[in-house]
């Protein structure tokens, strides 16, 4: 199971990935491996404004309904809308491809204090 | 938790594993869509060692069992197996069985797993309550494991395994025969809408039996199944399962087995009550649901029309097979109708359903 260094992750297995003043937000490796093969996918609408640990979607897989949670506070800039017809890329590639949403942070220090790989690592350890 | 005697087997192929009403029971292997499409295309291997078998000797065995069951034994012929249900004597569904009959005065019964006990006693007490003499009441259960092979390879590969015609036993009847040179009870059943097998065997047996199917098979595509995939292939045939669109709150007539509650046959525990709800007109009935739109129904979900609570979801999933939502659901009959269109509490949005006559995958 592969988890990105330059990547920031959540307790409920969410990453974040800051780039020019945007955080990119999706589901680890971890999450789609537990969660099997994806079958269902639903986003926020673009403008949307996150609050910080509340509940933004729903992945589905066969079997469960999942909610996915705001890492960070920001409005939603751009979904993946290639998602919704191919949710299974969530599964085949969850750092890249099968990224959710793009939102413009309204603190854009807020993702510092988000684990490090390292981190997560150790509390998926615990967990599992 | 209970295990069953391929537990360790499960483990050696990295599956999933889950706690199924006290058993220890896998629930993937490779993944459930994947699993679920060998078995419609080529073949799965299913452990279900934790399903009860119940043996019933005597020569009154067929009479109590005309009793205690609302589906007609005395048309079985011996080799023959029949779906079947016990009800309470207010008409709720204590079990759905399958029933082998090996002659007049030998039957086996299996039931569902977390019922076994609840099974046992419940057919101890019709018995004592029956006044028939010469019943012997056996659980089984231990002894038996129990694998299923089920897919258009199954016939293939179990061919190569033993010696019996397989291309002479026919749907719905059983054998006792060796495979992998284990005796055992050869059963044409299942609970994918496959062809297929269930095989009973001595629990000491199982590992070997289940090595040998999957060496054999591995060249045909069959891969090992778990309860995930197990509950889509059922639901994509519109099978029942005890919890869900079974239980002691629901009548076999409103659950969509009516075919199977012979309420002409004479008396048995729960007909006063049917033939009474028959008359009455049924209170809800269990239906097919297909969705119009992306969305997936599960259990517990409310269906509407309208403003109206019409009914509710008992199974549902996305179809591996259609890649579109499924579910079954009990609704009020004015709305029961094939191609009534109905909505879906899906979250906070209504979504748009289709009522459909089961089987969703022909």
């Amino acid at each position: 199971m592969e988890f990105p260094e330059e990547f920031k992750y959540t307790e409920d297995h969410e990453w974040v990935m800051v780039e020019e003043g945007l955080a990119v937000i999706g589901i680890s490796d971890f999450a789609q491996d537990a969660l099997g093969d994806v079958v269902f996918v639903e986003l926020p609408e673009v403008g949307v404004v996150l609050e910080a640990g509340k509940a933004f979607g729903v992945v589905e897989s066969v079997k469960a309904v999942s909610d996915i949670y705001a890492p960070i506070a920001g409005t939603v800039e751009e979904i993946n809308d290639e998602l919704v017809d191919a949710p299974e890329i969530i599964n085949t590639s969850p750092y890249e491809d099968g990224w959710m949403i793009k939102i413009r942070m309204i603190d854009a220090s807020a993702a510092d204090n988000l684990m490090d790989a390292e981190a997560y690592q150790a509390l998926i350890a615990e967990e599992s | 938790m209970k295990t069953t005697p391929l537990n360790q087997v499960h483990r050696e192929l990295g599956a999933r594993m889950v706690d199924f009403g006290g058993w220890d029971m896998p629930v993937q292997y490779s993944g459930v869509i994947d699993e679920h499409l060998a078995v419609r295309q080529a073949a799965g291997l299913f452990d279900v060692s934790h399903m009860g078998e119940v043996e019933v000797t005597g020569p009154n065995a067929l009479a109590f069992i005309q009793q205690l069951t609302i589906n007609d034994a005395s048309t079985l012929v011996d080799g023959q197996v029949q779906y079947s249900a016990m009800c309470y004597p207010e008409g709720g569904i204590v079990d759905d069985v399958t029933l082998y009959r090996f002659n007049e005065s030998h039957f086996l019964f299996c039931v569902n797993a977390s019922n076994t006990d609840k099974d046992f006693v419940w057919m101890q007490q019709v018995l004592a309550e029956s006044a028939l003499a010469d019943v012997t009441l056996n659980n089984r259960s231990e002894e038996f494991a129990q694998i299923a092979l089920q897919g258009p390879k199954a016939e293939e590969i179990l061919s190569a395994l033993t010696a019996i015609p397989l291309a002479d036993l026919v749907y719905y009847h059983f054998c006792e025969g060796e495979v992998a040179g284990v005796k055992m009870i050869i059963s044409r059943t299942g609970y994918t809408g496959e062809d297929g097998f269930e095989l009973y065997l001595p629990s000491s047996s199982a590992v070997e039996v289940w090595q040998q199917l999957m060496t054999i098979g591995g060249p045909h595509g069959l891969l090992p199944i778990g309860l995930g995939a197990r509950d889509t292939l059922r639901l994509e045939k519109g099978y029942a399962l005890y919890g869900h669109e079974l239980s002691r709150q629901i009548s076999p007539l409103e659950a969509g087995l009516a075919w199977i509650t012979k309420l002409d046959k004479d008396d048995f525990v729960g007909k006063t009550a049917l033939v009474a709800q028959k008359a009455e007109g049924v209170p809800r009935r269990r239906v097919g649901l297909i969705m119009q739109e992306r969305g997936i129904p599960r259990e517990e979900y409310s269906v509407y029309v309208g403003d109206r609570e019409v009914g509710v979801v008992t199974s549902g999933t996305m179809s591996p097979t259609l890649k579109i939502g499924i579910a079954l659901a009990l609704v009020d009959p004015d709305v029961a109708k094939a191609d009534t269109e109905l909505e879906v509490a899906i979250r906070n949005r209504r979504m748009q359903v289709k009522v459909a006559r089961p089987p969703f995958v022909k």
